[in-house]
């Protein structure tokens, strides 16, 4: 406390680069945490392979290949947001926000009727190690779009009234940040759920 | 920065095209059966894809060391924790 130089102290390109490893340590406590069921995921599948691969086709490919999509246009569109914001487009910054939430609420949905056609089947979180991994899983990928779409709306709503310039938009490139996390976590789960048995 | 925008607005939709394109060679490798090997291709595929993001969408291609310090140390942690536990319940 006492040595920080004042002025550096508010020198937002300092504050700017702190937050940046904010969020970078944030992500590595995330990575840890989804590691561990990915870990879990590689133990049960070496030990029952038979079960992985009988259980995995019972997903459907073509939606989770469709929601990935969907995920990819969501980064392409935080980018593209963020990319306005450098530029001081705010207004555009706000249209690129507007289309990541509903391709983000596009995606639960998709996750919605696969659930209820899970389910409907008779296959829970409790029927087998496989569906106890994939309800997991892809739940706490959802709590992760759902937390996402809530960042996104506030900086949205800040957007709006006018808080971030070309200057000061830290918020806009963290935001982006943890969107682009979020995305990467499912490029992994569909390859491993829906593909690889 | 700044040396014309449109030429990032183009970096990145490259990048969208190249993700696209990887998602459906992925889909459709997963139809050959190829055995150990439909994991393995499948992993090598996710990780270029994640690798496009984290380079491009996430812009750790023009991060400093420390950044760079901060993004793969996790990654050393997870590989740590996923080989430990493989080698004690694979050779137990």
């Amino acid at each position: 406390m006492g040595d920080a130089h004042p002025a550096e102290r508010h020198d937002p390109a300092v504050a700017f680069e702190s937050a940046k490893l904010g969020v970078w340590t944030f992500l590595a406590t995330e990575v840890l945490l989804f590691g561990a069921l990915f870990t879990a995921y590689a133990v049960f599948r070496l030990k029952f392979p038979a079960l992985f691969h009988a259980e995995h086709e019972k997903l459907d490919r073509v939606l989770g290949a469709a929601n990935t999509v969907v995920l990819i246009t969501s980064s392409l569109t935080v980018v593209l947001g963020v990319d306005a914001a450098r530029r001081g487009r705010m207004r555009l910054l706000q249209a690129y926000y507007g289309a990541t939430i509903l391709l983000a609420a596009v995606f639960l949905g998709v996750k919605y009727v696969e659930y209820g056609e899970k389910f409907h089947h008779g296959l829970h979180p409790g029927t087998n190690i496989f569906f106890s991994l994939y309800f997991m899983l892809t739940g706490l990928h959802g709590i992760h779009v759902l937390l996402g779409m809530g960042v996104l709306a506030y900086v949205l709503v800040m957007a709006g009234r006018g808080r971030y310039s070309e200057e000061y938009r830290t918020p806009v490139e963290m935001s982006g940040l943890y969107w682009h996390f979020v995305d990467l976590v499912w490029i992994y789960l569909f390859p491993l759920l829906y593909l690889a048995g | 920065m700044g040396s014309g925008a449109h030429g990032g607005i183009r970096k990145y939709l490259a990048v969208f095209g190249a993700l696209l394109c990887l998602t459906v060679a992925t889909v459709l490798v997963s139809y050959a059966d190829l055995g150990i090997l439909n994991v393995v291709v499948a992993l090598l595929i996710a990780s270029l894809k994640a690798s496009l993001v984290a380079l491009y969408f996430m812009h750790l291609r023009g991060e400093s060391r420390l950044v760079w310090g901060f993004a793969l140390a996790p990654i050393a942690f997870l590989l740590l924790i996923l080989f430990g536990t493989l080698v004690d319940t694979q050779l137990r």
